[in-house]
């Protein structure tokens, strides 16, 4: 039989707020345990929640670049559960009524056609503190400096067929959210992470089959992987002649497998209900017009531009605005260049992109910044130096050695433009090699190279390629 | 300092002002009382002597320098609800028996600015859960009119400690009549603000949407004293309202001649005490003589106010009280097993009996299959309640009746039988269901045992409210009647 995938991600994004979603503390990463986690993030007893606007106005900037609805009346609930790292015994969050209602998504993975995915909501909701299990000498260490980190729940509708169209609209939506200056996508340090629910059904037929939820993925590979694996284990059991179980399944990557957290019997029952603590969150249409002023060039938008004034391809301008940060730092880039933008995307996304691979740095930690890389290009387009050239400037700028004016001057890299002198090697060499000439005026055209490369080899490299070969033609004549 | 202690904050203020008395010798005075009496009535949990002598020496050098407010230098009690700074805060549960807590509620911070002086925190109904203080870990408080009787609850300790004069003043929460019915057990004056008049911040929550602090006082005149300083929006608390605070004091004296005053018929029907109706009816005429004008009104909903207060009020509480898991503060088990056994133990050993029904209450109703047959309807027939009012408000100015259905009851007289407990409450629990301000006045006696007026206001109504209360207490002298054995 062949089987249909259906998948459904839940994304939480840690806005980029300096303090919690509820409470005055900081948000900072890294600090040492519960010394960011102030009264109301331990939940003391009295201690009463205010809503933090940064957070809001960043939910409704996401929801109005995903060209969703952003409710003028939202609501926030109360979900019950008892857990050590959960200080109220409740998390605040938002249920029946979220601040963004239905979005949508255009994805492409590579070799097929885009497909458009919805988007069901999204809500603000508080982040828990964290176990720690280690160190502790069977017991458990709270942390509860996460506690009260606001997130912004992203939930899709089940319209992803593949693993792969899973991490396409998980890397688009990454990439969006670091556009809009929401969350700093950093998922090593939980920033953004996400749940799949997934199940799989006949080719054809409606009725969606039984799914199970993959918790807390946070890498792209990871998503990929655990999909896979799920649908595999799935197939098995229903071909198996058995029946796949509603669960909550957590992703073992050392293992590479999924296992049962808990069954549908022993899930939660939450008892959500609006917090009497905080008033319905109510948003004008003045203010979320004011919210859409801010919105900056998306992805799609970019990438079009990209194409259309910059004469870009389509792959080119794709892999250039995957990511604000690389589309930013090609612009400045070609900016300085001046003119041939497309010089500039092949400077980045080769020469620039492999080195950083090399090196294993993101494009924020490159040693040559967009300036340096753009001055360079500068003296490609006038001439100053060849391309050939560049690729040593690049790799002294690399090293720190100063900006390309500076590698030019100090190894005398500037390429010879002066005819005179270009004429007087070329007739020195000439004189050299006789039997070459001659060899080359019988009609060894081939030979061409070898008075071209004498050149060169006697100017470093530095003579003007062009004006080589024309004064060559002259005088081999 | 003859009988100090029977005076007025209005009166110790100007005592205290003209340096007739220092706050040294006022403090002391009442904390000497305190030890005398709390044996016997059992109202304070904490006595604060050291930092109240510390507080009144601070207020006494404000006072020479001329710097005094209103209630600089004045000796009040905290209902020990309030989180203070450094002071232990129980909310007279086992669970918080080990807490101190580390920063101060809004409200009594405004009384430390006032240069009040705090003496101690009183005794209440656990978590405010209750209607005669018998739900207290540290034990029932006695009534000063009768030593037999309750004194009401939930503020319980607060009316106890000043109807004995151990306390000029106290604040007290009001949740569903938590302030106004022990208020009118002891014949005091006590007022529950508007929803929202008074931040909830450091306050320990019981029912988030019904909670609201307000002062315990002898006279509407020193009611407004202590709102002065109370109410106000606060930052810090979402659903603390943002409008102009007036100078409580400034209309005590407002002629009432044709305010009109409605009495719902429903408040005087069946479960009326007859000896408490003959005094409120007293109480009417009186108001008449003094040129109100009185009708008949219907609140149709009454009725449904108790059972509707019951769903909300133990919902909001189950998920209120969830963060006390002894994890990080409180109280916790010995010897835990497992996480399971810390929870399960830790709650099970420092809830009460009541804190226990209405927890499991209200997870009830919050449960999944029943949350639209009862949460969602309570919600709804709230609104109703709500509208009632609301239509009334058309045509009068304020509304009267009992604040209770019957004098103060015997200690243990109705402590095992929860639903006969939650009467008690049954004229003045829609009051908090519609978030209205409400007063309840000492109006006489029935048998020897105060009977409280409850007068309720419109929305934000509180100066008008104080105003028909002084009146009244103008031409009246049942709020200065001191229990004998206080005297």
């Amino acid at each position: 039989m062949e089987w249909e995938i259906v998948i459904g991600l839940e994304i939480h994004a840690q806005l980029a707020t300096k303090s919690k979603i509820f409470s005055g503390a900081s948000t900072a990463y890294g600090a040492p345990p519960n010394t960011q986690a102030c009264a109301v993030d331990l939940g003391l007893p009295g201690v009463l929640p205010v809503l933090n606007k940064e957070a809001v106005r960043m939910a409704a900037k996401f929801g109005l670049a995903v060209g969703a609805r952003v409710s003028p009346h939202s609501v926030f609930a109360r979900k019950n559960y008892f857990y050590p790292d959960l200080p109220k015994g409740y998390q605040i969050s938002q249920f029946e009524l979220p601040v963004v209602e239905g979005g949508q998504l255009e994805i492409q993975v590579e070799g097929e056609t885009a497909r458009v995915i919805g988007i069901t909501r999204a809500h603000l909701e508080e982040d828990a503190g964290k176990s720690l299990h280690e160190d502790f000498h069977g017991s458990t260490g709270i942390d509860l400096n996460r506690a009260g980190t606001p997130l912004l729940e992203i939930v899709s509708e089940p319209d992803m067929r593949s693993a792969k169209e899973a991490v396409a609209y998980m890397k688009k939506i990454h990439s969006l959210v670091q556009y809009l200056e929401i969350c700093d996508g950093n998922m090593q340090e939980g920033s953004f992470r996400c749940d799949a629910n997934v199940s799989i059904r006949p080719k054809g037929h409606e009725a969606l089959g039984t799914r199970s939820e993959l918790k807390n993925l946070n890498s792209f590979r990871f998503v990929e992987r655990a999909i896979n694996i799920e649908v595999e284990r799935q197939i098995d059991v229903i071909e198996g002649g058995g029946k796949v179980v509603q669960e909550t399944r957590l992703y073992d990557s050392d293992k590479d497998e999924t296992r049962s957290m808990r069954s549908k019997e022993e899930a939660f029952d939450y008892r959500y209900f609006p917090d009497p603590d905080l008033l319905p969150l109510e948003l004008d249409e003045a203010y979320i017009e004011a919210v859409r002023k801010t919105l900056p060039e998306l992805p799609d938008e970019k990438k079009a531009r990209f194409i259309s004034e910059l004469g870009l391809a389509e792959y080119e301008a794709g892999v250039l605005t995957a990511s604000r940060e690389l589309a930013d730092y090609f612009e400045v880039a070609a900016r300085i260049a001046g003119d041939d933008a497309k010089r500039t995307a092949n400077w980045v996304m080769g020469d620039l992109l492999g080195a950083l691979n090399k090196a294993g740095k993101e494009i924020g930690e490159s040693p040559v910044s967009a300036a340096l890389l753009g001055g360079m290009l500068q003296r490609i387009n006038d001439n100053t130096i060849s391309g050939k050239i560049a690729k040593q400037v690049f790799e002294c700028m690399w090293n720190g050695e100063g900006d390309a004016d500076t590698v030019i001057e100090q190894k005398g890299l500037k390429q010879v433009t002066d005819g005179g002198a270009i004429e007087k090697i070329i007739d020195e060499i000439i004189a050299n090699n006789p039997q070459q000439l001659d060899q080359y005026r019988a009609g060894k055209d081939k030979l061409f190279g070898f008075f071209v490369g004498q050149v060169m080899k006697e100017t470093q490299g530095k003579a003007n390629p062009a004006q080589v070969n024309q004064l060559l033609k002259q005088k081999l004549a | 300092m003859t009988a100090m202690h029977t005076k007025t904050i209005a009166q110790l203020s100007a005592a205290l002002h003209r340096g007739e008395v220092s706050s040294v010798e006022l403090t002391t005075l009442f904390l000497e009382r305190i030890k005398a009496h709390n044996p016997t009535l059992n109202c304070f949990i904490t006595m604060t002597e050291a930092q109240a002598l510390a507080a009144a020496a601070a207020a006494d050098r404000r006072l020479k320098a001329g710097d005094g407010a209103p209630l600089t230098g004045v000796p009040i009690a905290h209902k020990d609800i309030f989180c203070t700074a450094g002071v232990k805060t129980t909310c007279a549960s086992k669970m918080l028996d080990n807490f101190i807590a580390p920063y101060e509620s809004t409200c009594t911070a405004k009384f430390i600015e006032a240069g009040a002086v705090m003496l101690g925190k009183t005794n209440m109904d656990e978590f405010a859960m209750g209607s005669s203080n018998e739900t207290s870990y540290y034990g029932a408080v006695k009534n000063p009119w009768d030593l037999e009787r309750v004194p009401g609850g939930s503020s319980g300790g607060s009316v106890s400690a000043v109807a004995a004069r151990l306390a000029p003043a106290a604040t007290g929460t009001d949740t569903g009549g938590s302030i106004r019915q022990p208020a009118a057990l002891c014949g005091l004056t006590g007022l529950k603000p508007t929803y929202g008049r008074v931040s909830r911040f450091g306050m320990i929550a019981f029912a988030s949407s019904l909670d609201q602090a307000g002062p315990i006082t002898y006279s509407a005149e020193d009611a407004a004293l202590l709102m002065n300083v109370m109410a106000g929006f606060d930052e810090r608390d979402s659903t603390s309202v943002d409008c102009e605070v007036p100078d409580y004091s400034a209309n005590l004296d407002n002629s009432i001649e044709g305010l009109k005053i409605g009495l719902p018929k429903e408040y005087f029907d069946g479960g009326l005490d007859d000896r408490v109706a003959r005094v409120i009816d007293a109480a009417v005429k009186e108001y008449e003589a003094l040129g109100a004008v009185v009708k008949e009104i219907s609140l149709s909903n009454t009725a449904l106010a108790v059972p509707t207060y019951y769903v909300v009020a133990p919902a909001e509480c189950s998920t209120n009280l969830s963060r006390f898991d002894g994890v990080r503060f409180g109280h916790r088990c010995d010897d835990p097993q497992d996480l399971f056994d810390l929870y399960t133990r830790s709650r099970g050993e420092g809830f009460g009996a009541e804190v226990k029904r209405r927890i499991m209450i209200g997870t009830y109703v919050l449960s999944a299959g029943y949350y639209d047959a009862y949460y969602l309807k309570a919600q709804k027939i709230r609104r109703l309640i709500s509208d009632d009012f609301r239509t009334a408000f058309e045509t009068v100015d304020v509304i009267m009746g009992p604040t209770a259905p019957t004098t103060a009851f015997k200690l243990g007289e109705k402590a095992d039988d929860p639903v006969t407990m939650y009467l008690s409450d049954i004229y003045t629990i829609a009051v908090n269901m519609a978030g209205l301000p409400a007063a309840s006045i000492p109006a006489g006696f029935a048998d020897g045992l105060p009977v409280g007026l409850q007068l309720i206001g419109n929305y934000f109504d509180e100066s008008r409210l104080l105003n028909v209360a002084h009146k009244y207490q103008q031409a009246t002298d049942w709020h200065l009647q001191v229990p004998t054995a206080f005297k």
